[in-house]
């Protein structure tokens, strides 16, 4: 590296952020969205842990556990951990695929990706009523 | 680590751009908004506004940049040769993508084209960025072919079959156009060697004639060179030249797995 006090030290880093300099794609979008609920999923792994321990705990541990995962917050998270887990699934499949170098051109990624979320969506939307109108 | 704000120095003064108004009288005006970064005065970059009159103007983005710099504001600054998309020179971040500017057309983009130099790299002067350590990558896969037999008698000869493998990659122009589209080589750029290199890579893993497949692919089973590749595919989605490196990759990566079985 040039550390001389010529100009060439103070050049400036292209702007690269995507928003508001490079265009958010699908491709880019679905892949943070990836990550976003691969770390969703750990955090509600220690959730799962949680009410494990309140079940294994007795009845009354549980009920205090269960008040907060019945109301309107607990049901917005688990809604958000039920579509984490279906989306992280169906794109992971997506992802083997692509792992034996299948469905790598651009049209078909975008086949695959527009799929992963209306799938992974009515997935959630069906393992919900399966839930409430049981 | 990821970073996801430019440095002090490298954020845009909004207040500083300048504004270059459409002679009086013009008919079909389209506005460009073009990135500026002057080394002689070290002021924070800035965006310029120039209003053409494309009846009176070529039809590509990298047309309306000569008009620019030849007819309003000679210190615009940036890489041109061929104009016809064959040297790669042009590479610029066009309406939030990477392209080459010679063959992105004006009327692609909607109303303003808002032009900046290709991502995350260190800017020389406006739209002029350094490639020397995209270039020291390309160089560390010592991208031509070698051999350890005698060397025939005559050419090294070549069946269609293997020949074909070669397309799709051969095209290659090396603009960067992909790499700096690319977030993990944003972030990871220092050790993480990026679409076109990987490309390139793989261009001489594949080839039949090259006889160091096995060093070559032992050069890339490293976590940072190959494997920040998440296939994120915005590589792909970005090529002007319609190639797809994130399938190169893709092929590499197996190759790594089929040799250990």
């Amino acid at each position: 590296m040039n550390t001389s006090k010529s100009p060439a030290t103070n050049r400036p880093l292209s702007p690269f952020m995507i928003g508001p300099y490079y265009r958010p794609q699908l491709t880019s979008m679905l892949s943070i969205t990836h990550r976003a609920t691969g770390v969703g999923l750990s955090a509600g792994m220690l959730f799962l842990a949680c009410w494990l321990v309140a079940i294994a705990s007795g009845p009354e541990a549980y009920a205090k556990f269960a008040v907060h995962v019945t109301a309107w917050y607990g049901q917005l998270i688990l809604l958000g951990f039920s579509w984490s887990l279906l989306y992280h699934l169906c794109n992971g499949i997506r992802h083997l695929f692509w792992d034996i170098g299948k469905g790598l051109d651009i049209s078909t990624a975008y086949k695959s990706g527009y799929a992963v979320v209306v799938v992974s969506g009515l997935l959630t939307v069906a393992a919900w009523a399966l839930a409430y109108l049981r | 680590m990821a970073q996801f704000t430019l440095p002090k120095n490298s954020t845009i003064n909004k207040s500083a751009g300048r504004k270059f108004p459409a002679p009086a009288g013009a008919k079909k005006v389209q506005t460009f908004k073009v990135y500026r970064w002057d080394p002689d005065t070290g002021e924070n970059p800035r965006m310029d506004q120039y209003d053409l009159d494309m009846s009176a103007c070529g039809p590509m983005v990298l047309d309306a940049l000569i008009k620019i710099k030849n007819e309003i504001d000679p210190t615009l600054t940036f890489r041109r040769s061929c104009r016809e998309g064959i040297c790669g020179s042009c590479a610029m971040n066009i309406d939030g993508t990477n392209t080459l500017a010679c063959i992105k057309g004006c009327d692609e983009v909607n109303g303003e084209v808002a032009i900046y130099p290709l991502p995350h790299m260190p800017v020389v002067k406006d739209l002029v960025p350094d490639m020397t350590h995209f270039y020291a990558q390309l160089a560390s896969i010592e991208p031509w072919l070698k051999t350890d037999s005698p060397a025939p008698t005559r050419e090294r000869l070549q069946s269609e079959e293997d020949r074909a493998k070669l397309d799709g990659l051969y095209e290659c122009i090396l603009c960067a156009c992909c790499s700096t589209s690319c977030p993990s080589y944003w972030w990871n750029g220092d050790r993480y060697l990026g679409p076109a290199v990987l490309l390139q890579a793989y261009r001489y893993i594949i080839d039949s004639r090259d006889e160091a497949t096995g060093e070559r692919l032992d050069q890339l089973e490293d976590p940072f060179k190959l494997y920040r590749c998440h296939t994120i595919m915005n590589c792909t989605k970005t090529c002007p030249k319609g190639l797809n490196p994130a399938k190169a990759i893709a092929e590499t990566k197996k190759m790594l797995v089929e040799r250990r079985t």
